[in-house]
Order: C-alpha cells, then structure tokens, then sequence
C-alpha cells in the first residue's frame, strides 16, 4: 500500500487529525505525569551524596532537566518545520512551527526558573553568567524574539517565511547550550552548572525524570494541536470545510 | 503529611518550582481554549453575517 504522507499537509485534514490526536496526548501526559510526580517524591532517597549532600531540594531535578531537555528538543522542532516550509513552501509546516514555539518558551522560562530556585540553596546565587544558563537564557530570547517576529508581520505568509528564517538562524544556540557544562578546563570558563552525569544516577531518580520529560513532550503535543486547530480555522476562514466545521461544532 | 510538604526545610524551593510548573502549563491550556472559543464565535459572526447578506 502506497501511503500518501502530504494528505496530511492539507489544513483541512490534518485539523481533523489534531483533533483526535490531541485527547490522547493529553490523557499520556497527565498519567505520566502522576505517575512521576508519586516517583520523584515518594521513592527517592531524602539527601544524595557524602560529606555536603543535596538536600531535598535537589528533587527540583525532576522538573527541571524535564523542562530544559524540552526546551531544546522543541526549538529543533521549531526549527525542522521552519526549514520543511522554506523548502516545500507547504502551509501547514509553518502553521506547526508557530504552534510549537509559545509552549517551547514556557518550557526555556520554566528551566531557567526552576534552575534559579534550585541554585540558591545549592550554590547559594539565583543567578551566574555561567555559560549553560546564559546560553539557555538566549535561548529564550530567540523564541520570544520568533514570535515577536512572527506577529509583527501582517501578512502570514510573510510572516512565516521571515520568522523561519530567524528560527532556522537560531538553532545554532541549541548544541552550544548542549555542549557548554563540558567546559575542558574549569579554571578558564567558571562552570557552576554540574556536568552531566547520566551514568551515576541513581535509577529511581531517573525513573522519575525521563518520566517527566515524557509527559512533557505529550504535554507539547497536546498544545501544539490544540493551537494548530485554532490557527488553521482563523487562517481558512474562507473555505467551505470551515464553514461546515462551525455548522458541525455550532460555532455561535 | 507535614513532613512531606516541609520538605527537609527547602519547602520554599520546592514547591516554587513545581507550583510554577503547574501554573504555567494551567494557564497556557485556559488560554488555548479561551482562544479557540473566541475563533468560534467570532467564526460563526462572520458566518451569519454572510448569510443574512446573501438572504437580502
């Protein structure tokens, strides 16, 4: 069977598709998030370490590698679909790129937050030019500075070929946030930010976390649906489907 | 259960991080269905706009 994959490039299809796909995404991420959540608290040790141990602060690991992890994945998200419109000039990839960026902000502000409130009992500062927090606080410039972009712009396709662009630009932040805790030399770049140490972890602790950061990306799918829906109605407004559509779910 | 909120005495970190969690995510959903309901009326406006223009 020959499956023809740009039938779902047609907004009048694909708003049908979101439509039945967003429910799932958002039942997956409440459950995994619960699920998390009952993890991280409640079948973790209280303090990790020797002699200066984190304390039960250190829990804030669970939503904050969730959020950071997501705010980096969802920029290359937002980047994939910018460059699928530039190149195929299809409507609906620019449609997901500027759904998928205002959730992606709230992930960038919710990872630079949490790392504050978790910096100011471990290091003692809420805040430090540190390479990976700079790096990620630009980071989130480049989504507000994307959707400030997109909707100065009137005309949408304007628009959306202008702000791929800039988020096609952007992505170059996205490996130096990746790459900036593997300072080689400590005395030459002062890292507060802990190297990554996936290997030493302790397994209920990572349970909890990679659980998270799973329902945190269904999470972005359901929001990213849910926007695409409402962007594709106030774009097709002069069709006949979404008259028919407002007949169907009585628009009034 | 008080042993649970406190915490270990960082309660203040804790649940600021995961209360933000939850606002945020809360707030960006009743935001998305507020807009969604707003498109549909304005929508259906629109629509009966049209409709009593072509009926005249």
């Amino acid at each position: 069977m020959k499956f023809n994959w740009f039938r779902f490039s047609s907004p009048a299809t694909f708003y049908g598709l979101a439509g039945r796909l967003a429910p799932w995404s958002a039942a997956l991420a409440l459950l995994t998030g619960a699920l998390a959540l009952y993890w991280g608290f409640f079948e973790t040790p209280d303090r990790l370490g020797g002699s200066n141990p984190q304390k039960e602060y250190y829990r804030i690991i669970f939503i904050h590698v969730a959020s950071a992890w997501l705010s980096m994945w969802l920029y290359v998200v937002l980047a994939a679909w910018s460059a699928i419109g530039l190149v195929f000039n299809t409507r609906l990839s620019y449609m997901m790129a500027v759904s998928v960026a205002p959730t992606g902000a709230i992930f960038t502000f919710l990872a630079l937050f949490t790392g504050s409130f978790w910096g100011r009992p471990s290091w003692g500062t809420w805040w430090d030019w540190d390479p990976r927090l700079t790096s990620e606080l630009i980071l989130f410039f480049l989504y507000v500075g994307y959707l400030a972009l997109h909707s100065a712009i009137d005309d949408a396709r304007r628009a959306d070929r202008a702000s791929a662009l800039l988020a096609i630009v952007g992505l170059v932040c996205v490996p130096v946030i990746f790459w900036s805790i593997n300072c080689p030399d400590p005395n030459q770049c002062a890292a507060l930010h802990q190297r990554s140490s996936m290997s030493q972890i302790d397994g209920n602790i990572l349970f909890a976390m990679l659980t998270l950061t799973f329902s945190f990306w269904m999470y972005s799918f359901y929001t990213s649906f849910h926007r695409v829906r409402n962007i594709i109605l106030l774009r097709e407004a002069d069709t006949t489907w979404v008259n028919e559509q407002l007949a169907r779910e009585g628009g009034a | 259960m008080s042993e649970f909120l406190a915490q270990g005495g960082y309660a203040f970190y804790v649940w600021s991080c995961y209360g933000m969690g939850v606002l945020l995510l809360a707030a960006e959903i009743v935001g998305l269905r507020r807009r969604r309901r707003t498109i549909l009326a304005r929508l259906g406006r629109l629509k009966r706009m049209h409709e009593a223009e072509v009926s005249k």
